[in-house]
């Protein structure tokens, strides 16, 4: 057994696992680290329901070998809101039904959080481009659309709201 | 059936010299792995056969983009998220750029590199046409030194590329010489995103009192490699876009391509398709020309 140890940063706590390098990275967060949320649908880079960031990119965990995963840093579902209070992309998929059966959706959320990184106030035809290599086969994809364009108007709003809070605290 | 991780070797190096030493000194044993993303499915499928596996992801002397005078060099690990945000890669040489758009999804974008999209040398790599259109160099390095090798005469044929196996591609590289040229690229595929093409095209061109004085036409899918449809380009040169040329580059394209039926399309529609494709380019280049 060719295990070895792989260090990297999960959700933001530094994790260690011993694995085979070519152990894949969502079988790592699945079955060494209990990370169930991210989801395998195609296994072969084509549905993107195990997407997840890494280093701030987002990726396809089935077709990343943890070996080329060490010392990166990797943001799962798990980290991307608290169970207290939802991410502004997690809450808007509630609200607007962008949800459904549930498989493709951690992945569609992170695939949000990646989109909405790059552009704060995505178009019709950039949402489609950075969702595009996520299938979902149940919501028909428009209420996924509404729900990323009332994400990215909560998190605007919420944005002004802190810039205002922390000039305020100068003054 | 699944692979067992425990049968694979994966090492990371970190380091391209390393790497090219490992490459010399145990040949045919090791196979590099750069993004992953088509490594990695055949594994996930149980299909890989290579068994040790050598990291270039993401060494840093293979993720550059250099513009240096003349030409624009690109990393062969450069990531296809790398290049269709380059400034100066959307700039010179756009028709790379929209086809570095059209290859997977953004995670596949985020992982795939040009050195694997060429090594991979799949008939349908999407990189191809553009690389051909633009008369692509490649410079592929081993611990013997480095090469440049025209990318007309890199793929040799059905996944068979002219690279020895302990050579790496360095870069590929794109003379600066296009900025005027008449382009046309499309793709034909079940959707832009994600689907791997039925068809893809690319082409640059120049007229000069309505006659063609340059013309570079790639085409993905139609052959057992990415293909440069160097007849029908001679049929074309010196020739006046008429109809009579048009019909006669179409049976040239006929003549030169060998479409199969495969899980995608079929080789009746691959060469209608390739036909109507062709046509438009030189329909295209033909009013622009007239314009000028």
């Amino acid at each position: 057994m060719n295990t070895r140890e792989f260090s990297l940063r999960v959700n933001g706590v530094e994790r260690s696992v011993i694995v085979q390098p070519m152990a894949r990275l969502l079988d790592v967060l699945r079955h060494e680290l209990g990370l169930t949320g991210t989801k395998e649908g195609c296994g072969e880079g084509e549905c993107g329901s195990c997407s997840v960031l890494m280093n701030g990119e987002l990726v396809n965990s089935c077709l990343v070998p943890i070996a080329q995963a060490a010392g990166c840093s990797v943001l799962t579902i798990e980290g991307v809101g608290e169970q207290a209070r939802l991410h502004p992309v997690q809450q808007a998929f509630l609200e607007c039904g962008g949800a459904q059966c549930g498989i493709c959706t951690p992945g569609m959320i992170l695939a949000t959080v990646h989109l909405l990184d790059r552009h704060h106030h995505p178009t019709r035809e950039e949402i489609h481009e950075g969702l595009n290599g996520n299938l979902c086969r149940c919501t028909g994809y428009m209420r996924i659309f509404e729900a990323v364009e009332k994400a990215a108007r909560v998190m605007e709003s919420d944005a002004m709201e802190s810039g205002a809070m922390e000039s305020g605290a100068m003054e | 059936m699944r692979s067992y991780p425990a049968d694979y070797e994966l090492i990371t190096p970190g380091n391209l010299d390393v790497v090219l030493c490992l490459l010399r000194d145990e040949p045919n044993q090791w196979t590099p792995i750069a993004g992953g993303t088509e490594i990695m499915v055949l594994y996930g499928a149980g299909k890989l056969l290579a068994r040790k596996l050598v990291s270039i992801w993401p060494l840093p002397e293979l993720r550059e983009i250099v513009e240096d005078g003349d030409f624009i060099s690109i990393g062969g690990g450069c990531s296809f998220t790398q290049i269709g945000r380059h400034p100066g890669i959307q700039k010179h040489f756009p028709l790379l750029a929209q086809c570095a758009s059209w290859i997977g999804g953004i995670a596949n974008q985020n992982r795939g590199t040009i050195g694997g999209n060429l090594a991979n040398a799949s008939p349908a790599a999407d990189s191809a046409p553009a690389l051909f259109a633009y008369d692509a160099e490649i410079e592929v390095i081993s611990a013997r030194g480095s090469r440049r090798i025209p990318y007309s005469q890199f793929h040799l044929g059905y996944k068979k590329t002219a690279l020895a196996p302990d050579e790496l591609i360095h870069a590929v590289r794109l003379p600066r010489r296009f900025d005027g040229a008449l382009r046309y690229v499309r793709k034909v595929g079940t959707r832009n995103a994600q689907a791997i093409s039925k068809i893809c095209m690319a082409a640059t061109g120049n007229l000069r009192h309505g006659r063609v004085e340059e013309i570079r036409i790639g085409m993905g899918s139609m052959a057992p490699a990415p293909l440069r449809l160097t007849a029908t380009e001679q049929v074309l040169l010196g020739a006046a876009l008429s109809d009579a040329t048009i019909a006669e580059a179409r049976k040239a394209l006929s003549n030169e391509t060998t479409p199969i039926d495969d899980i995608r399309s079929t080789a009746s529609y691959r060469s209608l398709v390739a036909g109507n494709l062709l046509e438009e380019m030189l329909r295209s280049f033909a009013a622009s020309g007239a314009l000028k």
